[in-house]
């Protein structure tokens, strides 16, 4: 990679936090430092501060309106995305856009997709959902949808929890988080160790086109990956790790970190996928113990004090352990800054 | 041109010749004949569509909202624990008004798991805010599904043709399916009132608040009961085409003297007016009346046809437990005012053949004074009195 003046560019001119970099091509900037950007989810929206979800919305479908050259519709679950962003008389898309029911997005999209293509137009679906409405009551005919193959984008924003409905347990809740109904009293630690419901491996094993998972903590990857998918046909799943200030009791100006520390320390794996295979991974640069993202989250507060949870905490670094040796997310720092890896610390998977 | 068809097949070609774009498709009994043989025809070439299979039924109607709000004609079938299954997206479909045509091959609801017809599905989407239609026939149910989209597009309301399970679904007889060109001229390609479009983008299914529900809903409502003036002219026109007039908001048999109405849907109507014409034989004045649009409720057509001082039996093809039936309570209200008998039979339900003898029997103790406001049609006394004589 290298600038218009044709000079190498450096790692950290381009790194995952580059967005409006002037040194970059225009090309290779974010698309949120285009002035011509679609600014799908525009202002005067009622998120709150801080909300990873706002944010990762916003890169995703501007990403897919450019890629889609503005042609596109979008089909929303219900969730805190859908209330906060179009309370009757007002809204804040810019796309044109549908909400149905909670748990029937992945079938909304199969439809509009069909009905699309029975017009014989060139518009792509891309549906959205949190984790509540994709995990558990979507999965269903999300599923039914990757078994059909059709020819959507479905991009799921996990923020562990029923967060719209006033933080409550999903099954992508992950262990030892309070939730309001999971709560850390009596013997409690928060919500139990189980087997957990991964979401992008359900996806891979159905071998449909595209899977990758994102943060909102690297966009020009969360871009970069929606770029990717709108580039191919068929089934696509992408899980974006979105921190929700309220839900996991964090200060809003301490989103994108909190989503970094989910990486860095290996707790929330960031892959991509093609056809059941396991493609590219994001190495971890600088790994970090799971407690340094446990720690500034309410959500864990009780692993800390009264008393410290050495037991919870040991197993929650053996998820993270696990995910680390699973997907090979440990790399010399050599290889991540030099070849293979790529600035942004992507590595191929052998 | 009458031919010898299934139910299943003359509504499935009716559908056909009405050219969705994209058909819906999850199999439950027994309405499985129907989405068999729509995949049949869409595979042989005879109908272009999208024909998906679904996962559920709830994925079913939701697909079929994703493909009608993007603006194509839009239709699936279900039945049963199928309706029920996806009934929060046919509350959806309605809110969003989407002209969907959906077909229900009427089936109880378990439990006890029964595969047999009555009423208790579309009567359990009663308030949904669909228009209901009821064929009495197979004829008529073919007839329905050509009206049904007329009506759905014109209104932007959805539309469930409901057509007895097995009883006509599975029964054949000789039945007009009308022609390519005719079916082509009485509905003309749909035409979106509003669509997802990103050349005009806009938010469908935003979040209302009390500042604007009642409103919402209020709106619902008129629009739905628009249907009241659509169905005669829609049944009107259809006639001119075919010239054979099918359904519309009732269907009064012998009632213009009759001191006596038995009031019903569906198939069961067929065997009501053999024991009308019984009665009349015998020199009795009993009339029937057919409810072919079930909601909106054509109160007006009912208190017409039926004559001043005419008791009134109603035919119920399902039950309101604690209640009595569902058609009851729109009856009694379509005649309010008026002091003559109205009685509910419940009858058939979950496949129980509802038989001539047992309703003229009916009849003979209606006439003596006999019949209890609630009575179920056939009751095996000799079955319950065990359990009914139990202590509690």
């Amino acid at each position: 990679m290298s600038t218009h003046l044709g000079m190498p560019l450096m790692y950290y001119q381009v790194g995952s936090f580059a967005v409006g970099n002037r040194l970059v091509d225009p090309d290779l900037r974010s698309e949120q430092a285009r002035p011509d950007r679609a600014a799908s989810l525009t202002k005067g929206h009622r998120a709150c501060r801080g909300c990873g979800e706002a944010l990762g919305a916003r890169y995703v479908l501007d990403t897919a309106m450019r890629a889609t050259g503005g042609r596109m519709v979008t089909v929303n679950a219900t969730g805190c995305l859908e209330v906060f962003s179009t309370p009757f008389p007002e809204t804040s898309w810019r796309v044109a856009w549908l909400h149905s029911l909670f748990g029937n997005a992945p079938a909304v999209a199969s439809g509009a997709a069909a009905g699309l293509r029975a017009l014989g137009t060139d518009v792509r679906v891309v549906a959205q959902g949190g984790d509540g409405g994709t995990v558990d009551i979507g999965l269903g005919c999300l599923s039914g949808m990757f078994e059909r193959d059709d020819d959507v984008l479905y991009v799921c924003y996990d923020n562990g929890g029923y967060m719209n409905t006033g933080v409550q347990r999903s099954g992508a809740t992950p262990p030892a988080a309070r939730t309001t109904t999971t709560q850390p009293v009596g013997h409690s630690y928060g919500h139990a160790f189980g087997q957990g419901k991964d979401a992008p491996r359900i996806a891979l094993a159905h071998e449909i086109p595209y899977v990758a998972t994102a943060t909102v903590a690297d966009l020009r990857d969360l871009e970069a990956k929606v770029e990717r998918a709108m580039s191919l046909r068929g089934a696509r799943y992408l899980h974006v790790l979105v921190p929700c200030p309220l839900g996991w009791g964090t200060a809003p100006h301490e989103t994108v970190r909190i989503a970094r520390l989910a990486t860095e320390s290996g707790f929330f794996p960031v892959f991509e996928g093609e056809r059941g295979r396991v493609t590219t991974v994001r190495r971890i640069r600088h790994r970090v113990p799971v407690e340094e993202y446990l720690r500034p989250q309410g959500r864990y507060a009780h692993l800390f004090t009264p008393h410290r949870r050495e037991d919870v905490l040991g197993r929650l670094q053996q998820i993270a352990d696990a995910n680390v040796e699973r997907y090979g997310l440990a790399a010399p720092a050599a290889a991540i800054s030099t070849a293979g890896g790529g600035p942004d610390g992507h590595g191929e998977v052998p | 041109m009458l031919r010898q068809r299934e139910g299943s097949a003359a509504v499935a070609l009716a559908v056909a010749r009405c050219r969705p774009q994209v058909v819906c498709a999850y199999p439950i009994s027994p309405q499985t004949h129907i989405v068999e043989e729509v995949s049949r025809l869409v595979a042989a070439g005879e109908l272009t569509c999208e024909f998906l299979t679904m996962d559920s039924e709830t994925s079913a109607m939701s697909g079929v909202i994703g493909a009608s709000a993007v603006g194509v004609r839009s239709w699936t079938a279900t039945a049963s624990q199928g309706l029920l299954h996806m009934s929060e997206a046919v509350h959806n479909a309605a809110g969003l008004g989407l002209p969907i045509v959906m077909t229900v091959a009427n089936r109880a609801i378990g439990a006890p798991i029964n595969i047999w017809n009555d009423h208790s599905d579309s009567m359990s989407q009663r308030d949904a805010g669909w228009v209901h239609l009821h064929a009495a026939s197979n004829q008529e149910a073919v007839d329905l599904h050509l009206q049904a989209f007329r009506l759905a597009e014109s209104l932007s309301v959805p539309v469930m043709v409901c057509m007895d399970g097995f009883v006509l679904t599975h029964a054949t007889e000789p039945v007009d399916v009308p022609e390519q060109g005719v079916v082509d001229a009485f509905l003309p390609p749909f035409v979106p009132r509003q669509r997802l479009d990103p050349e005009a983008p806009v938010s469908i299914g935003a979040m209302v608040g009390p500042e604007a529900f009642t409103e919402v809903r209020y709106l619902g409502d008129r629009q739905l009961r628009r249907a009241l003036e659509e169905v005669p002219r829609v049944a009107d026109e259809l006639a001119r085409h075919l010239g054979r007039h099918s359904a519309g908001l009732v269907q009064p048999y012998r009632t213009d003297d009759a001191d006596v109405v038995l009031v019903g849907l569906g198939s069961v109507m067929g065997t009501v007016r053999d024991v009308v014409d019984t009665e009349r034989d015998a020199g009795r004045r009993a009339g029937a009346l057919t409810v072919t649009t079930y909601r909106p409720f054509p109160a007006a057509a009912v208190a017409g046809a039926v004559p001043p001082g005419a008791r009134v039996l109603v035919i119920e093809r399902s039950l309101a437990p604690g209640s009595s039936g569902p058609v009851t309570a729109d009856v009694r209200e379509a005649l309010v005012g008026r002091d003559a008998a109205l009685h509910t039979v419940v009858a058939g339900l979950g496949g129980r053949p509802v038989t001539s003898r047992a309703l003229a029997e009916l009849l003979a103790r209606e006439r003596s004074g006999l019949l209890d406001g609630t009575t179920f049609l056939d009751l095996r006394s000799d079955v319950v009195a065990h359990e009914v004589g139990r202590p509690a």
